[in-house]
């Protein structure tokens, strides 16, 4: 059963140094709160695992937090460049990032997999691009082929993603730790699945969970925390909760830019909170100075 | 042409336009009514939405985020801005639109932007320089634009021209269109027909039906082949029926730039 606690603890618990962790939300609920809490608890050296490393990875990168990343795109989206990401593989800064990439659909079926209890899935991808030949973070080629036993054809194989920590935002959760999220749901639901343990910080905590059309459960049994972390997704939204902030995507383009600038917003921004939430709530705009 | 560049031309007239806007227009009308289409963000959802304000209204909006048939009113800010779930006929999961709705080849056109792209149309969004592990500049990466070039029926592609983009081979291959000429996609087994279309601010290019080498079918007004060549980073073919394509309608320029408005409005409302 899921244990309701702050996210401050939630992270403390679950996130390691060395882990692999996911945080996921395509574009929407992403659980922008529970990374500035990993970076605010200094975790190094982990493999941070996202489909859209966008400005969430960005800002864990930037800080030190990773050693490697697997993912199939890195950008802001709708802005341009992650800045941070750019330094780090192109010059080393703060720290080398070993990359393992992949497409979305590779990385989506990774997690199915992960989910499935399967050591591998199959899809028709990848053929004849350059990700074929690319190596995984073991040194081993990532991306292989499997014949199938039942007409002979060669298909596209990708090893099963199982992350030692999923995290994700969404929209509710009861008091027993029953987690609700809808609208664009992404791929939150394998990631929690395929994950040894799970975090899901939510916008509020109910008495009881209304039905929402296209909604999905995660019952309190498959996710280790819960954590209440109102506006946890900003600058991203949550459905029915909160809008998109685009002028925080478009400044992080200039604070991300400038490796100083950078770490005037970490020092002010993440580790000079006093509470774990400060500066997360929903339209506020702007990422601070 | 009546102006030229990104921004919007400093004239009131009302018929002059950008470059962009006479690109969007164009890749806008290669999309036919009731057809499904794979949108990637930026250019190709700003035409495939102007398309559907215009000439297509029945164009089957479908976003890598899972949302099926959306109906934004304005421009979305990102391929999962809640206006396509909230508009959509269906919203499924990411492995669901991938494997479900993508890969059985369900969907008519795939629509592709790209950093480079090169003769035979493939297209570069990972790295540019020599080497994958120390690149000049490193690029987003693939997103789901392999298996939207590899599975969609047919792949149009918009891009703004210049020698940086039109290379004669890309650094990587993020995304094949016809991989090394001729019959190659047929080799790697890639169930669509391939680019049909590379929509570019200077005109049109198509593959040819022999070589599937890209040649210059078309000129938006007052851009000449000479123009073209010079940002044009290969010995470029030119159709011998050649055309020059007409400028963007007055109800093209009105839709986009309500598209447009809306969505600065949407944004700064927030």
């Amino acid at each position: 059963m899921a244990e309701i606690v702050s996210l401050a603890d939630a992270v403390a618990r679950a996130v390691h140094d060395g882990d692999s962790v996911a945080m996921e939300g395509f574009t929407h609920l992403i659980p922008f709160a529970a990374g500035r809490e990993v970076i605010r608890q200094r975790r190094r050296d982990l493999t941070l695992i996202r489909m859209t490393p966008d400005v969430i990875y960005d800002q864990l990168i930037g800080a030190g937090c990773a050693s490697r990343l697997i993912f199939s795109w890195g950008g802001n989206p709708g802005v341009g460049s992650l800045h941070r990401f750019r330094d780090a593989v192109e010059h080393g800064w703060p720290g080398p990032l070993q990359l393992e990439e992949h497409s979305h659909a590779g990385m989506a079926n990774r997690y199915v997999a992960g989910a499935s209890g399967v050591p591998f899935a199959i899809l028709r991808g990848y053929s004849g691009t350059g990700l074929e030949g690319l190596p995984g973070l073991d040194g081993q080629p990532a991306i292989r082929s499997v014949t199938c036993p039942f007409t002979g054809e060669r298909l596209t194989a990708v090893a099963a993603l199982n992350p030692d920590v999923a995290v994700i935002h969404a929209q509710r959760a009861d008091r027993a730790g029953n987690v609700q999220l809808w609208g664009i749901t992404g791929v939150q639901k394998e990631a929690v699945l395929s994950a040894q343990r799970s975090i899901a910080t939510v916008e509020e905590i109910v008495d009881e969970l209304r039905p929402e059309p296209g909604a999905i459960v995660l019952p309190s049994w498959v996710v280790d925390y819960v954590a209440a972390a109102p506006g946890g997704s900003h600058p991203s939204y949550a459905l029915g909760y909160s809008a998109r902030d685009n002028e925080y995507y478009q400044a992080w383009d200039a604070i991300s830019r400038d490796r100083e600038r950078f770490r005037r917003w970490l020092a002010e921004e993440v580790y000079g909170e006093t509470g774990s939430l400060a500066g997360a709530g929903a339209g506020e705009g702007g990422c601070g100075p | 042409m009546n102006a030229t560049g990104a921004q919007a031309p400093a004239t009131k007239d009302p018929a002059a336009f950008t470059a962009d806007e006479m690109m969007t227009a164009c890749a806008a009308r290669a999309l036919h009514d009731g057809m499904t289409c794979f949108v990637g963000i930026g250019l190709p959802s700003a035409a495939a939405n102007l398309a559907r304000a215009t000439h297509a209204p029945n164009l089957v909006l479908i976003y890598e985020s899972g949302t099926i048939g959306a109906k934004p009113g304005r421009l979305p800010l990102s391929i999962g801005d809640g206006i396509l779930a909230e508009t959509a006929d269906a919203v499924v999961s990411v492995p669901e639109i991938f494997n479900y709705w993508l890969q059985p080849g369900r969907i008519g056109v795939g629509f592709l932007g790209a950093a480079q792209i090169d003769k035979f149309g493939n297209i570069n969004t990972t790295i540019v320089g020599s080497g994958y592990a120390e690149p000049a500049v490193r690029l987003p990466g693939a997103g789901g634009a392999p298996e939207i070039a590899a599975s969609c029926r047919e792949v149009i592609v918009v891009v703004r021209q210049s020698r940086r983009s039109f290379v004669d081979r890309v650094d990587f291959v993020t995304s094949v269109g016809f991989g090394d000429g001729a019959g190659a996609r047929e080799r790697l087994g890639l169930a669509g027909a391939g680019p049909r279309k590379v929509i570019t601010d200077l005109g049109i290019l198509e593959p040819d039906p022999v070589t599937c080498e890209l040649t210059m079918t078309g000129l938006y007004p007052g851009v000449t082949v000479a123009d073209v060549r010079a940002k044009t980073g290969w010995e470029l073919a030119v159709s011998d029926s050649l055309k020059v394509l007409g400028p963007p309608t007055a109800a093209e320029l009105t839709a986009l730039r309500d598209l447009h408005g809306r969505a600065e409005e949407g944004a700064a409302a927030r």
